[in-house]
């Protein structure tokens, strides 16, 4: 297939603005993303980086389609998702999945872990109660996310366990893409090795397509083939892993990466 | 629900509430008042009590103890003890309907105005603004002038003037729901919005709810009887305590206890109805903790007490252990952990999740969670923190000792806008703070953030939240700062900034820090110090470029094993099998060995000791990784 699995054209994003009652007149909002275009390959490793506020899980979050943007769209497989029919609509629903940052609040504290399972395994699909659980066990045993867990409230989870059911949670509707937003950053460094293998084996056995956003470039070095570095709402560099972070070009990356902490 | 796996015993929400009710003292009084007096109110209709509504003027004012009428007769020659009864059920009753009735209403309200958008909730945040205007009672006074007297005009009047609160309550907790993720991963699942108010929503709102009605229970009875009082109430010969207490009044010289006994009765019912409502609140808060239990420090040896009094230290800990209480006895969580903290020096806890380093850190702030104790002792500038009080623990927290936590948003507050709060941190502990609000926000780098102080948490980045977070802990000097976890959550050119912005701090004032993180990178360029922390001990203490470049722990070893470092993409990332014990969990000899490669026979006999190794490292291991190798 020659038509990339998601694209975003142009899109930008303001916050608040728009006319007010009172005092009358136009409020100025704040642009958080402005005229963004960004390709994902299908099977693609793309990986997102930049400064606090630049942008970034707001992009993100328009590319799953839990953001509307304020100009600009979106394409699914090469089609503008206004112009999708209802089947491409849901296929696009199940095809892109999200990954929290921090995994607590990603669960609801009110359910177990596999009612949650359930509950996203109903809406993205008709399966009945056997297959929904035949495949909540499939996706468990490839996630770490065992019997025992699913009987849990979040709170009795530890922030590794409530993140591989986060990341089981992202599986289960065998989506094309998933949007990793920073999702090792709340997790020590043995539970952090243990995401990063995990997601690395889940990539090779699924075909997934990562959009991978973090700070913290070391990971992203291992993860992704393509990055972007974004700042202030736009991308300011983009290029293949090795050739941005051995020759950076913009004076951000450049910072960006004489900041990283180096153990040598 | 897939999975056949039970919950685990005893740790759902309501058990945990149960548990935590039990030691609340004031909670318990409230409750068993309430029983006393609930009992025979709901049980009026069995007593064959005499009809509270039958006058007998030939047997008026009857002293109590008289023969039918245990509490005697009022000036129509009823039975008090009937009239009291019956009355209080058309009290508590009216009460609960109006409650009922204002939460119901409260609850749509404000349910509408934080899912509807924008525009919908400006319009029902103004109507109920415009409510919230008028006085109270007048609000209720106005409505039962309009409608006429009686007890249903009175429960309406009540429920209406309540409305408000209700919307107002329930809309800041739905808002706070609303910015959680589990609700955009249920769209993500493709859920619509009714499924996900049913599902997601209303049972996280539910504990708030209920909380909000048994605070408000007590009031609303109370405000019943103010308006039978007044007579708008009840209306003659049905009777309430209000109005009992209006009638009362006439004779309050000549036979008072027509009048104080149900003015006794409203007193007790709200008085045990908000004992039990406050108690809930801290019940179900999970922050509240039952007592700052400190036990008495362990006497430490005059050796020791001689030299962490002689020392410059600022922060001296000495065998300081967290213990919670566990069925099988206490268990301990960090155990024998001894080490000092110079002015102006930075010390970095490192370790997995679960061994202690978050624990530690709040044992140095006497804010343990519920159901902890701590023993050992911490000296802050020679005075032992654990002899001191709540009082004075809470006045030194802030002003000589600050906390940065992990999670910026738990030292914000979601429904406070920055500067609000950034105005009230600065007026605490009476003296006037060391730096201004402004000076504040440029030492975190924050100044040029349009509209900063107007501005609500969520509308923050995490970064900029942190930032806000920092300048809350700073605001009166601190000697020591206590970051945990501080910048996990900021992109790496923030992250300089602000380990920048701490090593000066130190460096210029003479501060300390004592800095929580799991990144081994990161802390060997701000600390001098590292402790590595697993299982509740300290395993290894040494300056920070030789623990990174000859970790002598095994688990130190590991921990850098796990690290991913940039330029080396292909390095396999050792992940540690298994996890930490358990607290209390029984491991034989030294508590790394179910893990460690480097585990012999010997190690499961006895727990290594916290010995030096060279000159200036501190580790507990039998065989340690030697310079050599
Ligand atoms: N609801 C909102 N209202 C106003 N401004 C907002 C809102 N949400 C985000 N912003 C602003 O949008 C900008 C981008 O936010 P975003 O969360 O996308 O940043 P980010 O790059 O993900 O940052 P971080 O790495 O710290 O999470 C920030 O400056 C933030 O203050
Ligand atoms: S004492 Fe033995 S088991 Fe423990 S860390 Fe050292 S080598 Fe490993
Ligand atoms: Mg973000």
């Amino acid at each position: 297939m020659s038509e990339p699995l998601l694209a975003l054209e142009a899109v930008s994003k303001t916050y608040g603005g728009g006319y007010r009652l009172w005092p009358f007149g136009h409020r100025a909002g704040f642009t958080a993303v402005a005229g963004v275009d960004l390709v994902i390959e299908s099977g693609a490793a793309v990986g997102l980086v930049g400064e606090s506020g630049s942008g970034k899980t707001t992009l993100a979050r328009i590319a799953a389609g839990l953001l509307p943007a304020s100009a600009g769209g979106l394409r699914w497989c090469g089609r503008a998702l206004m112009q999708l029919s209802r089947a491409e609509r849901a296929e696009y629903r199940r095809g892109v999945q999200y990954i929290f940052q921090n995994p607590m609040t990603a669960l609801n504290p009110h359910r177990r872990v596999g009612a949650a399972l359930d509950d996203t395994l109903q809406g993205l699909t008709r399966m009945d109660r056997a297959r929904r659980r035949a495949r909540i066990e499939e996706i468990g045993a490839q996630t770490g996310v065992g019997a025992a867990l699913l009987g849990r409230f979040p709170h009795q989870l530890s922030g590794g366990q409530a993140q591989r059911v986060a990341i089981a949670r992202a599986l289960l509707g065998a989506p094309r893409l998933v949007i990793l937003d920073e999702p090792v950053s709340a997790l020590d460094v043995s539970l952090q090795a243990q995401i990063l293998n995990l997601l690395a084996d889940l990539r090779a056995r699924h075909g997934l397509a990562y959009l991978f956003i973090s700070h913290d470039l070391a990971v992203m070095e291992r993860l992704c083939e393509q990055i972007h570095v974004m700042q202030a709402g736009r991308i300011v560099e983009s290029g293949p892993r090795d050739v941005l972070l051995r020759r950076p070009e913009a004076p951000y990356t450049r910072r960006l990466l004489a900041a990283v902490p180096r153990i040598g | 629900m897939s999975g056949g796996a039970q919950p685990l015993p005893g740790t759902g929400a309501l058990a945990v509430a149960t548990r935590r009710l039990r030691r609340h003292p004031a909670a318990l009084a409230g409750l068993a008042l309430l029983a006393l007096v609930l009992l025979p109110v709901l049980a009026a209709p069995l007593l064959s009590l005499p009809d509270p509504a039958l006058t007998d003027p030939a047997r008026r004012m009857l002293p109590p103890l008289a023969i039918g009428h245990l509490l005697g007769t009022d000036h129509l020659g009823r039975d008090l003890l009937a009239r009291l009864l019956w009355g209080a059920r058309t009290s508590i009753a009216v009460g609960a309907l109006a409650t009922l009735t204002a939460a119901a209403v409260g609850s749509v309200l404000g349910l509408a105005a934080a899912w509807g958008g924008r525009r919908l909730d400006g319009l029902l945040m103004r109507g109920v603004d415009v409510l919230m205007a008028f006085p109270y009672l007048l609000l209720a006074l106005a409505i039962v002038a309009a409608l006429g007297p009686g007890l249903a005009n009175a429960m309406l009047a009540i429920a209406v003037a309540n409305v408000p609160f209700f919307a107002r309550a329930v809309r800041g907790t739905v808002l706070d729901i609303r910015h959680c993720d589990y609700i955009a991963a249920a769209r993500l699942a493709g859920h619509g919005e009714p499924r996900i108010v049913l599902r997601e929503v209303l049972p996280n709102l539910a504990p708030t709810l209920l909380l909000l009605m048994t605070t408000t229970l007590g009031w609303m009875v109370l405000e019943t009887a103010g308006l039978s009082f007044l007579g708008l109430g009840a209306q003659p010969p049905a009777a309430d305590l209000g109005s009992m207490l209006g009638e009362g009044r006439e004779f309050l010289t000549t036979y008072p206890l027509v009048a104080v006994l149900p003015g006794l009765l409203i007193l007790l019912l709200v008085v045990s109805i908000n004992l039990l409502g406050d108690g809930l609140r801290d019940v179900l808060d999970p922050r509240w903790s039952p007592r700052r239990s400190f036990s008495a420090p362990a006497p430490a040896d005059a050796r020791l007490q001689s030299q962490l009094e002689g020392g410059a230290s600022l922060l001296a800990v000495q065998d300081l252990g967290v213990r919670f209480a566990g069925a099988a006895g206490p268990v301990p969580a960090v155990a024998g952990v001894s080490f000092r903290l110079n002015a102006g020096e930075c010390v970095a806890v490192v370790g997995e999740s679960g061994c202690g380093k978050t624990l530690t850190a709040l044992s140095l702030l006497g804010l343990l969670p519920e159901g902890a104790s701590q023993v050992g002792s911490v000296r802050l500038a020679g005075r032992e923190l654990m002899a001191l009080d709540g009082a004075a623990l809470r006045d030194l927290r802030g002003r000589r000792i600050a906390y940065v936590p992990q999670e910026p948003l738990t030292a914000l507050d979601p429904l406070f806008r920055v500067g609000v709060q950034m105005d009230e941190t600065l007026r605490a502990h009476g003296a006037g703070p060391a730096y201004t609000a402004a000076e504040l926000i440029r030492m975190v780098g924050l100044d040029g953030v349009p509209g900063l102080m107007r501005r609500y948490p969520h509308e923050f980045s995490g970064g900029q939240r942190q930032r806000v977070a920092i300048a809350l802990a700073l605001a009166h000097g601190p000697d020591l700062l206590i970051a945990d976890e501080a910048t996990t959550a900021l992109d790496v050119t923030v992250q300089r900034e602000i380990l920048a912005l701490l090593r000066r701090l130190c460096d210029e004032q003479a501060r300390a820090l004592l800095f929580v993180s799991h990144d081994l990178a990161l802390v060997a360029e701000l600390c001098e110090r590292v402790l590595v922390m697993y299982a509740g001990r300290i395993v290894e203490d040494a300056p920070a470029a030789a623990l990174l470049h000859r970790p002598a722990h095994p688990y130190s070893a590991a921990l850098l094993g796990a690290t991913p470092e940039l330029g080396r993409p292909d390095k396999p990332l050792a992940v540690l099998a298994g996890e930490p014990p358990a607290p209390g969990e029984r491991v034989d000899g030294c508590r790394f060995a179910p893990r460690c490669p480097r585990a012999q026979r010997e190690c499961r006999a006895v727990e290594p000791a916290l010995d030096a190794l060279g000159e200036h490292r501190l580790v507990r291991c039998l065989f340690p990784i030697q310079e050599a190798s």
